[in-house]
């Protein structure tokens, strides 16, 4: 390392002030690992995108609240139930659950699995060399996955009053794109892709589909007695 | 000595930044700031590491991780909504009271008498909703970054307690206006945890300060909403941000990482050339 590495610049205050000094390096940092990425100093590069975000995203909440009013309705009253009774949106996946299964399963065994599989994703499967599904063996991965595939919507369509439609059409949907690039072979782009997702990535987007589904039909399309209804024909309730 | 401190004073500064440069270089702006207008990079780097608000950041950063399609600047902009939800809180605070049916009245007071009451109201509502949608999308694109790999795990970690804390805090405001929205909300919530084997009624008997959802409850969610969660959420964040430094920053994957080396390395030499 050269002295030219270094841009050394006392203050004009230096006599005053105790001394600072500052070590700029033009092309180097000493973590080994890091030196070879391009780098610009925080201010005023990220500072100046981090004000324009502030003021951009604030404005952009304070023109929201001028046109739109927050919600409100008569006070409260315990005698009189509303129909549909709906939770906030961010529960109505799970409240859209309890139409198939009984609250422990709904309400506290579902939701525990799915913050103990997000806890353990990082530990769980780590997969540091982000290796893509279809490395090596073929066939014995199609065959598992299709089994897993089937068992599941088996599982789905078996558990509950009326098949749950909203998470065995996911559950198709993904373990089919998982399993194309390993039939169909990875001559275009797009299989290529497909063949190169982990485990870890089809789990979560499989979980994020069904979450999605659940929420929109919990939000629009349940009605009184938490009938299915068309939110163009009869609102949103 | 520096060669390109120079070429970072621009030769005529306009008379406001004279300005700026007087009241930082006078004895009570030193004071403050110890350091000048941050135009040289010896200020810059003071600007960062003395600064007690700043200094979340390295004094330089990647190019590769300040690019917006990297993150859509999502944690950001969920910190953002946070402050914003404890600023409009505290002034909601000041007309709130968290006893049936004071406070449905209190919301109508916020409407129709108090200055400036609805709209505080409104971005309180709306701030609270986006909080929750931000802190769900962020979490989002680290899974696809993949940033949650070693030796990031235990930052997910705290996250995903993060994203709880986040949803509690939502919760708990859902019933502080006391109208029929609120009441039903969280009686429908607040039902499922009866269902929890063995502790059900214990754990519902806690939360709701009784057998059904009533004023006891609302100085509950009050207290919760207002203080507990409040300072829990704002300490999980600090070590949450302090974590992505320490754990080296923005994660970019090492090939990303090999092209932004190569396209700079090529930018660095023709450069030197001209000099
Ligand atoms: C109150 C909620 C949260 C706040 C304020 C917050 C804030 C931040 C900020 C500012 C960053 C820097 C990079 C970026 O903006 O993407 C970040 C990174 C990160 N966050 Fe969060 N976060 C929150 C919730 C979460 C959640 C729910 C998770 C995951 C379950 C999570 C996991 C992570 C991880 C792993 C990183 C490192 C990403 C990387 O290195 O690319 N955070 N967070």
């Amino acid at each position: 390392m050269s002295a030219s590495d270094f841009e050394i610049v006392a203050g004009d205050d230096a006599r005053k002030d105790p001394v600072r000094v500052v070590l700029v390096q033009e092309d180097e940092r000493p973590v080994v690992d890091l030196h070879e990425d391009p780098m610009v100093m925080t201010v005023p590069h990220l500072m100046v995108r981090e004000v324009i975000t502030i003021i951009a995203a604030s404005l952009f909440l304070v023109l929201v609240s001028i046109l739109f009013d927050a919600p409100l309705e008569e006070l409260a009253d315990p005698q009189r139930t509303p129909n549909p009774a709906k939770a906030p949106w961010y529960f109505l996946g799970l409240q859209e659950l309890l139409h198939y299964y009984p609250p422990l399963i709904s309400g506290v065994i579902l939701p525990g699995v799915v913050i103990g599989a997000l806890v353990v994703v990082p530990y769980f499967e780590i997969n540091l060399k982000r290796e893509p599904l279809w490395t090596h063996g073929r066939e014995r991965k199609l065959l598992s996955i299709a089994v897993a595939t089937v068992l599941v919507s088996i599982f789905f369509y078996v558990s509950a009053p009326h098949p749950v439609w909203p998470i065995i059409g996911p559950t198709l949907f993904c373990g089919g794109l998982m399993m194309l690039p390993g039939i169909v072979g990875t001559e275009s782009r797009l299989m290529d892709w497909f063949a190169r997702r982990s485990l870890a990535f089809w789990i979560f987007t499989w979980f994020l589909i069904t979450a999605v589904i659940l929420t929109v039909i919990g939000v629009y399309f349940r009605g009184p007695g938490w009938e299915f209804t068309l939110p163009w024909r009869d609102g949103v309730y | 000595m520096g060669t390109h401190a120079g070429s970072d004073q621009t030769p005529a500064r306009p008379l406001w930044l004279r300005l700026v440069d007087q009241v930082l270089a006078s004895r009570v702006g030193r004071s403050i700031l110890r350091h000048g207008y941050p135009n040289t990079n010896r200020n810059r780097s003071l600007a960062v590491f003395s600064n007690f608000f700043l200094h979340i950041h390295p004094v330089k950063v990647r190019t590769e991780a300040m690019r917006f399609s990297r993150t859509f600047y999502l944690g950001g902009l969920s910190a953002l909504t946070f402050a914003l939800l404890i600023g409009t809180g505290v002034l909601l605070m000041f007309y709130y009271h968290p006893s049936v049916p004071r406070a449905y009245q209190d919301m109508k007071d916020l409407e129709f008498v108090v200055s400036a009451g609805l709209f505080l109201r409104n971005l309180h509502r709306w701030s609270a909703h986006a909080m929750v949608a931000l802190v769900f999308l962020h979490m989002i694109r680290v899974f696809y970054a993949g940033a949650y790999r070693p030796p990031r795990e235990f930052n997910w970690v705290i996250g995903v307690f993060l994203l709880i804390f986040t949803i509690l805090l939502s919760y708990t405001g859902y019933l502080l206006p006391w109208d029929q929205l609120a009441y039903w909300g969280v009686t429908v919530g607040t039902n499922m945890a009866r269902s929890v084997p063995l502790l059900g009624d214990e754990i519902s008997f806690l939360m709701l300060g009784g057998h059904q959802v009533d004023a006891n409850t609302l100085v509950r969610f009050y207290v919760l909403h207002c203080v507990v969660l409040p300072l829990v959420l704002v300490l999980g964040v600090m070590v949450h941000i302090w974590r992505v430094r320490k754990d080296g920053g923005i994660y970019i994957p090492p090939e990303e990482r090999r092209a932004a080396h190569r396209a700079c390395r090529v930018e660095g030499e023709s450069g030197r050339e001209e000099a």
